[in-house]
């Protein structure tokens, strides 16, 4: 059984659903982040795929940026998420929709 | 020399921020020596420009200095800038030296206000604004100033504003000249289309050399007409000045005697090379604007009892005469005859107020008399005044009078006739004032006639009218500025005390009717007619004329017989006058008519038009602006408003939605996508 870059491309797709769908369905805020990191993860994933298919490393490059970019997301998003949980211990997303118009 | 131009206004303006910031620190009298001290540097700097211009030969007195570039804006650039030549430097001279003797004589005046220093500031602010009128270099800078001097001029008639009659007499008088204002805008933009600039150098020189089309030099004059009519008080607009005497009285000598009021002769003059190249008609339309306007208000000046309604009225008539001049071409003897009227006029207003000071702010001239034996100097003084309008010779009055009535003659005799009636009436009606004022028995504790009050109630209607004025000066021996607290006229019916004597002024008070006394005597000798030589002022205007002067067709024996006239005229008044308030031979009731006191109706005419029609105009337009005008831009503010109002529903605050919107999102994307590669 050859493993081809299909099934990376699968897999991606998979764990990006799983991301999705967790996002949507999760009510905890530090599980929705950590769904949105599966979903970043994903696309960095078939990035690396198809560099890998087409022999370009533009995208192996830009997993680099993804990766930057995540990672400040993560100290600003848990900076966001612990001083919430401080004030209201418990809270959920539904909880927080001081901005409802 | 000429380049120490700019220290003129510049002097008035550094008193005007000092006053602003140091004004109430320095208070009684700093203030005010302060701001005549600005005033005299300023006429002290306007005596160096002016030696420094005769001393240049006479084609080349014209100097124009540039400060700085003001208004850059595209095709339309206007300098802030300087224009001293021999018709601006003669302004400028006899604005500061009235200024400073009236200034002067405020601080004797405004003894005990309680904004004493605010007085100064607005003088000192109206002095600048008037020096920039008359040495601005374009036509914008004058409007500056012509702005300026309305401004301080609405500031100063409403002084005393916890009055209601003084604050809506600065109402009407600021009202009344937008209207001229108005015309003076058209005009500068009727100048900027044509030749593409508002300096006076430009549009004179282009008129002169003849660029300008009759037509739009016909339109430029007739909109600047109407800014002078307003400014100048001309009919029909002249209502706001007899109002304007609400003032204290020394504002009532400067502005609305000598200085401002003359403005609108100024630009009539300073515009002549575009007047000589309108239509020949253009000039008659001045010159009747003029007589009427001398004329009537002459008549009125006839029947008021206030002291210094007959003194605004003679304002009024005496502006009447500058115009007709201007249309008949003697702009030598308009520039002449403002210049002599704001020596005897400021003397007769300084001199009114002197008399009401020291008959504790009674103006009713029926109430006074005799009071030459108490008030030596002021009597004098205005005596002298008296003689210099009337047209006695040798008093200054007489002759620019004469050279107008002169020049009149040579243009149209039928304005020449209406000039000399007024004139006639002039030397009546000021005869009669000092008459009732210095002359016969003291009559201060008699009641006023019964039919006065009424008479002036319905001068009252509906505007500030007459009348209200006799109320409106606030004591300034008390200082009480509190509206409770000034007497009504019925209570100051017995306000003087059994053993009341008029005093005499303060120094600071009789020193300016003094000095001002002298030109109103010697002033005529600035232009002599007997030979050409004696043109003295003629000459010094000449290069500002552009060869303008009407040419006069007559010989010696028309001047004797226009002279001689004049001098008969102003006798008979004087006779008559006499003959009705001194000797009291005859009843001054044909003299006094109604339709004089009551200024012809013209006054109560408008304010039942704009009360009646004018009101339903404006409500038209009130409805028009709210309904219209507002309603389109509160429409499209309610409707954005509407449409975030539907829209808020979409803003649930829950991340989930939000999050589940993208991923329906970026799934159609997908789809779509996908659809389109499988096709």
């Amino acid at each position: 059984m050859v493993v081809t870059g299909t099934w990376y491309l699968v897999l991606s797709a998979m764990l990006f659903t799983i991301g999705g769908v967790g996002l949507l369905v999760r009510r905890n805020p530090l599980v929705m982040f950590m769904c949105i990191e599966l979903m970043l993860n994903a696309v960095n994933l078939s990035f690396v795929t198809f560099a890998r298919m087409l022999g370009d490393v533009d995208g192996q490059a830009v997993v680099f940026f993804v990766l930057v970019v995540a990672a400040a997301e993560v100290v600003v998003g848990l900076a966001i998420i612990v001083a919430i949980m401080r004030r209201r211990p418990r809270a959920t997303a539904d909880d927080l929709a001081l901005l409802k118009g | 020399m000429l380049e120490l131009v700019w220290l003129i206004p510049a002097l008035p303006l550094a008193g005007f921020l000092l006053l602003v910031v140091f004004g109430r620190r320095l208070g009684e009298p700093g203030a005010g020596w302060l701001a005549t001290a600005a005033m005299g540097g300023s006429f002290a700097a306007t005596l160096v420009v002016f030696l420094g211009l005769i001393d240049r030969p006479g084609d080349d007195r014209f100097f124009t200095q540039t400060l700085f570039e003001w208004v850059p804006s595209g095709d339309l650039s206007v300098d802030a800038g300087f224009l001293v030549d021999p018709l601006s430097i003669s302004f400028a001279l006899f604005i500061t030296g009235v200024a400073t003797l009236i200034h002067l004589y405020s601080i004797g005046y405004m003894h005990g206000d309680p904004n004493f220093s605010k007085f100064f500031i607005y003088l000192n602010l109206f002095a600048f604004s008037m020096l920039l009128l008359v040495l601005g270099d374009n036509l914008l800078l004058t409007f500056l100033g012509w702005e300026g001097v309305g401004t301080c001029s609405y500031l100063l008639i409403s002084f005393w504003f916890t009055d209601k009659n003084n604050a809506s007499a600065g109402k009407k008088a600021f009202v009344t000249n937008r209207i001229g204002d108005w015309g003076f805008m058209v005009a500068m933009f009727l100048v900027f289309v044509t030749i593409g600039s508002l300096s006076y150098v430009d549009l004179l020189g282009a008129a002169d050399g003849g660029q300008i089309a009759a037509v739009t030099a016909t339109g430029i004059v007739l909109l600047l007409l109407v800014g002078a009519i307003g400014k100048s008080a001309q009919v029909p607009l002249f209502v706001w000045l007899p109002d304007a005497m609400a003032g204290p009285t020394p504002v009532s000598a400067l502005i609305h005697a000598a200085t401002m009021v003359t403005a609108g002769v100024y630009l009539l003059v300073r515009v002549n090379p575009v007047i000589a190249s309108s239509f020949g008609w253009t000039p008659d339309v001045i010159a009747w604007v003029g007589v009427i306007t001398a004329l009537v208000a002459a008549t009125i000046a006839l029947a008021q009892n206030d002291i210094k309604k007959v003194l605004a009225y003679s304002t009024v008539s005496q502006l009447g005469f500058m115009f007709f001049a201007i249309g008949s071409g003697a702009y030598v003897a308009a520039v002449f005859h403002v210049i002599t009227h704001a020596f005897f006029k400021a003397l007769l207003f300084l001199g009114s107020g002197s008399v009401i000071h020291a008959m504790h702010e009674e103006q009713d001239m029926r109430r006074m008399g005799g009071l030459r034996k108490f008030l030596p100097i002021t009597s004098v003084t205005f005596i002298i005044g008296w003689l210099a309008i009337a047209g006695v010779p040798p008093f200054a009055g007489f002759w620019s009078k004469d050279e107008i009535l002169l020049y009149a003659w040579n243009n149209n005799v039928a304005i020449w006739a209406a000039g000399s009636l007024a004139a006639l009436l002039t030397a009546f009606y000021m005869s009669r004032q000092v008459f009732m004022v210095f002359f016969g028995e003291s009559r201060w504790h008699e009641p006023i006639p019964a039919e006065v009050p009424a008479a002036a109630a319905v001068a009252d209607d509906a505007t500030s009218e007459a009348g209200g004025n006799e109320d409106a000066e606030v004591d300034p021996e008390t200082g009480d500025a509190e509206p409770a607290d000034v007497p009504d006229h019925a209570e100051r019916e017995h306000a003087l005390p059994a053993d009341f004597t008029p005093h005499e002024s303060p120094w600071t008070m009789t020193l300016p009717l003094v000095v001002l006394a002298v030109p109103a005597v010697i002033a005529g000798g600035l232009n002599l007619p007997f030979t050409k030589d004696l043109h003295f002022f003629e000459h010094f205007l000449e290069p500002s004329l552009f060869g303008n002067e009407a040419v006069l067709t007559g010989g010696a024996g028309t001047k004797w017989f226009v002279a001689g006239a004049s001098i008969v005229i102003a006798l008979v008044g004087i006779l008559a006058a006499a003959a009705v308030y001194l000797k009291r031979r005859l009843s001054p009731e044909p003299f006094e008519q109604k339709a004089f006191a009551e200024g012809w109706w013209i006054d109560s005419t408008f304010a039942r038009l704009v009360g009646g029609p004018g009101t339903a105009v404006f409500n038209a337009a009130d409805w028009f602006d709210r309904t219209i005008i507002d309603g389109t831009v509160n429409g499209v503010a309610s409707g954005v408003r509407a449409g975030g109002t539907a829209l808020r529903v979409l803003q649930t605050g829950l991340a989930r939605t939000y999050a589940l919107s993208i991923v329906v999102g970026a799934v159609l994307i997908a789809a779509w996508f996908l659809t389109r590669a499988s096709l």
